[in-house]
């Protein structure tokens, strides 16, 4: 998309952003209720360009969702925030990724800290097959050098009541993780996760691997999560953004064709591919 | 939903996040460590071939100095008496070769039948269980197929294949006319051949079974039996990993030491070159444990190394084109990288 | 190219033209022909097929024959005297293999000592810091020549004689120390397992799904805790196949050790002297002129050929329960 139609869709949403790229850039800038602003970020798979200069802001404690037909680089972009898409082999991206005003593609910024503060579930329930539950829960702490029992037991409980797991669980902690069912596995994903503390929770199309009655599970948790953390979700699954997000932005060929409320986007899209898309003409 | 029971505790998360604040400059230095000692054990590889280079190079530099290397590789003499010394390799480069040539005519078409049997006869309730017998052949050591070999098999196949042989060809064929005795060229190449077989026949197995189904498929599509079908899409499409396997298998009888030393009737000198099928004779690996601790000079000692030398270099060439044909074939299974 | 498919097609249409007019008559003659050949044909495959059988019965009997001497023979000689004492005077028919087991115990345990490890780490090093991917930059370009260039080595390592490998441990510590000694044919065995527990170490890692170390990356976990804690961990058994396989082919290696830690009729006394191992013990027996040393020979063969195969069942039973594949003839 060239710049001039940007004007079209609301750029920058989630308010029509007035967050200059120069001043997104000083640390000291927060903008209030802004809690992650993506500024120009490409990447690559080899010689693959797979997201074309992508903008866009996430608002604190909300749900955002990145949707668009399989390929358009929503699990990319995703990937790029986490900076976990320089890890896959031949992944190059660059722009800035800026998190409470400070951008974690900065040389100083330090990948362990980022990964804290921005937790990631996958497309696959994927628990460490070798660990119980409770370990699968305090691996990310014990790994990272957490050596306190007491503190690591009270996380794991409350990341585990948090992932709305505990009661089921409760009294197996020290069985396979991977015993579980699908649903729980992913549930057990997210509680891993929660563990670190996170800010931010980036969810890779979660529930593209379950059944729906599991699925509502995981949308329902969704929605109480967002109360203390930010979640920026990828679904194929436009019922779903529908349902469990505040705003959508919606991708295409490694675009970002369209950005704003979720409502809005669904009930009168200003883009032709938006709009196309959502009513199932593609895709 | 227990929801009621979430409450962000401010005091874990600084808790969690001092832990990482400031730690980053020590796990850096665990990754490079870590780094660097995975790099360095996997370059130990290149070392230890350095120095297998090195020291068969060192060991056998006097016999080169003192016969050349051509004369050595060509020399027929195994002289150890002060003051007339003289060795030569030709004899036993010859017996191996033979030994090791005897093995790939009879071991190659039976491992490549049995790999057919394997994979495109047997039904897999037969077929893994088959294939777990001919592992354990491979499991046993070659000092007991040796030990088989020189105190029960030699009789058998004096009695049954090598007298029989000579009785009928030996007064029309020179190569057959020598009485046989049950311990020589002929008998190390068919415990050779034993001894191979389980190697090749499993490489193969796997090469014809890498074989996409497709290939079959249109084979049998138009009619042809079992072995057409092997004969037309599986054999011509598995055809470089096949010869691999069996480029494989003579290195591995090439470099056979113990069961050879045991059976092959240790000729020396001009007397190990062997001039009919059931010649005494003697291979580089055989000579070299059979002398190595009577070497009574360094000279002596150094001409043995000599003999590791040249076999170093056979089986080097021999193991690279294999490889690199085999590998042609059979991939690395590459896991679950995306 | 073109033109051949101009050809094909041009045959092709030939052919429809002829068979829309004469269809039945082609169909007739092509009928006649196959059931000619086809009895032919089937006979060919019976005979293949039969020949095929016997080749895998002619490659079971040595085995059948070879455990059923070794037992027959062997269990004649089993005493406990046998399997503790040392070798009596030459040709008496007294003592026993002692020594030997317990030099094949201490060899190969200290070559186990060096090998595994460095296998293992020189695996992990080409599965996880090395993946053979297309590599673009310079610097990947440069490692992927390393990590193949390791990877070849290996293989030329897994296909030396051992006997050259001997002759390696002879003149680097042998000749060094100036004695014969159990470090040497430690050494040397060790050569022997690093390529196969590297190679087997690589294949098992990269069976690990990528999904995991992924999930590690997300949670800040450093890559080498990773690779030990998670990934390593997941392929424990895979490894652990690899270790046993290599110490399954070292434990019945001969010619390395007769370079290198010589053989004795004594028990083990330090590490920088001889010491005795059964494979040697089984050749320097069956070499000898007298019955009963042969009968011996086959009784430390029995013990050798038991240990190797509790070795490769509980391998067996170790890749079986896990779904392991361990290529161990190709090794």
């Amino acid at each position: 998309m060239s710049s001039s139609s940007n004007e079209e869709i609301r750029r920058y949403a989630p308010e029509r952003s007035n967050v200059d790229d120069k001043e997104v850039l000083a640390p000291a800038t927060k903008q209030a209720n802004i809690k992650l602003s993506i500024r120009k970020v490409n990447a690559w798979f080899g010689k693959k360009h797979a997201v074309k200069d992508v903008s866009l802001d996430v608002k604190e404690n909300s749900v955002t969702a990145f949707i668009g037909p399989s390929g358009c680089g929503k699990t990319t972009l995703l990937r790029c925030i986490n900076r976990m898409h320089e890890m896959t082999p031949g992944g190059k991206s660059d722009g800035k990724v800026v998190l409470d005003g400070l951008n974690i593609y900065d040389k100083s910024s330090d990948p362990a800290i980022i990964k804290r503060r921005i937790g990631m579930v996958f497309q696959k329930p994927n628990p460490f097959p070798t660990m119980s539950i409770y370990d699968n829960v305090a691996a990310g702490l014990k790994l990272n050098g957490v050596r306190d029992k007491k503190l690591i037991h009270d996380i794991v409980e409350q990341s585990l009541v948090e992932a709305a797991l505990w009661e089921e669980v409760k009294n197996e902690l020290h069985m396979p993780g991977m015993g579980l069912s699908g649903g729980q596995q992913q549930r057990l994903c997210i509680a891993r996760a929660l563990a670190m503390q996170p800010e931010i929770l980036l969810m890779d199309e979660p529930t593209s691997a379950l059944d729906p009655i599991a699925s509502s599970k995981i949308e329902e948790l969704v929605q109480h999560l967002k109360e203390h953390l930010t979640i920026i979700i990828v679904t194929h699954n436009m019922q779903q953004a529908a349902r469990v997000s505040e705003y959508t932005a919606f991708m295409y060929i490694g675009e970002l064709i369209e950005y704003d409320q979720t409502k809005d986007l669904f009930k009168n899209p200003h883009k032709e591919l938006t709009e196309k898309y959502i009513s199932g003409r593609f895709g | 939903m227990t929801s009621g029971s979430v409450h962000i505790n401010t005091d874990i998360k600084e808790k969690v996040s001092s832990f990482l604040v400031g730690d980053r400059k020590r796990r850096k230095i665990g990754d490079k460590l870590f780094h660097g000692l995975v790099i360095g054990t996997a370059a130990y590889t290149l070392l230890i071939i350095v120095i297998v280079v090195v020291s068969v190079g060192l060991g056998s530099a006097k016999i080169f100095s003192y016969e050349g290397f051509i004369g050595f590789v060509t020399g027929t003499n195994w002289n150890a008496v002060e003051g007339r010394e003289s060795y030569g390799a030709l004899p036993y480069i010859i017996g191996t070769l033979m030994s090791s040539g005897i093995a790939l005519l009879i071991g190659v078409p039976m491992s490549i039948g049995i790999a057919f049997f394997l994979s495109e006869m047997a039904p897999s309730r037969l077929s893994s269980p088959l294939s777990f017998v001919i592992e354990l052949l491979a499991a046993v050591p070659s000092i007991i197929y040796g030990l088989w070999a020189l105190f029960v098999f030699r009789f058998l196949i004096k009695d049954w294949i090598e007298t029989p042989l000579y009785n009928t060809l030996g007064p029309y064929i020179p190569f057959f006319n020598q009485a046989p005795f049950g311990l020589d060229v002929f008998t190390a190449g068919i415990v050779l051949a034993i001894m191979i077989i389980p190697i090749v026949s499993s490489i193969s197995r796997d090469v014809m079974r890498a074989v996409p189904n497709t290939q079959r498929e249109a084979a049998y599509s138009l009619g042809a039996t079992r072995w057409e079908t092997a004969r037309i899409a599986v054999f011509p499409y598995g055809k470089s990993g096949l010869l691999g396997a069996s480029i494989l298998g003579f290195g591995r009888a090439v470099g056979e030491t113990m069961l050879v030393t045991l059976i092959i009737g240790n000729a020396i000198g001009p007397a190990a070159i062997p001039t009919t099928l059931f010649s005494q004779s003697q291979t580089l690996s055989s000579l070299i444990a059979n002398e190595f601790n009577e070497a009574s000079s360094d000279l002596q000692l150094s001409a043995l190394i000599g003999l590791g030398a040249v076999l170093l270099l056979l089986t080097m060439i021999i193991n690279v084109v294999a490889r690199l044909m085999v590998s042609k074939m059979v991939k690395v299974s590459p896991g679950d990288r995306e | 190219m073109n033109n051949d498919n101009e050809h094909k097609e041009g045959q092709e249409k030939i052919s429809k033209e002829k068979s829309l007019n004469t269809s039945i008559n082609y169909r007739q003659v092509f009928d006649d022909i196959s059931s000619k050949y086809t009895s032919r044909r089937r006979i060919t495959n019976k005979v293949v097929s039969i020949v095929a059988i016997v080749f895998v019965i002619g490659a079971i009997i040595p085995l059948g024959s070879i455990l059923l001497e070794v037992i027959k023979n062997g269990i004649a000689v089993i005493s406990i005297q046998f399997l503790t004492q040392p070798p009596g005077s030459i040709g008496s028919g007294s003592g026993g293999i002692g020594p030997a087991i317990q030099g094949t115990l201490i060899t190969v345990g200290l070559a186990s000592l060096i090998g595994a490890p460095i296998g293992i780490l020189s695996g992990i090093y080409l599965s996880e810091y090395a993946p053979a991917g297309s590599a673009k930059g310079g610097r990947e370009r440069a490692i992927s020549f390393f990590a193949n260039t390791i990877r070849l080595f290996n293989d030329v390592l897994t296909g030396l004689p051992s006997i050259v490998i001997g002759i390696v441990g002879y003149v680097t510590i042998v000749l060094a120390i100036n004695s014969f000694s159990v470090w040497a044919g430690a050494f040397a065995l060790s050569i022997i397992m690093i390529p196969i527990i590297s190679r087997v170490t690589e294949e098992t890692l990269k069976l690990v799904p990528n999904s995991l170390r992924e999930a590690g990356y997300s949670l800040g976990i450093s890559k080498s805790k990773i690779t030990l804690f998670i990934v390593l961990k997941n392929a424990k058994d895979g490894v652990l196949t690899g270790v046993i396989l290599a110490i399954s082919r070292i434990a019945g290696e001969t010619a390395p050790l007769i370079m290198t830690i010589l053989g004795t009729s004594l028990f083990f006394t330090s590490l920088t002297g001889p010491v005795d191992a059964l494979p040697l013990r089984i050749w320097r027996l069956a070499s000898q002129p007298y019955e009963s040393a042969h009968a011996f020979g086959w009784g430390a063969a029995l013990v050798l050929i038991l240990m190797i195969l509790i070795l490769s069942a509980s391998l067996r039973i170790i890749a079986r329960g896990r779904g392991i594949k361990v290529r161990t003839e190709t090794i």
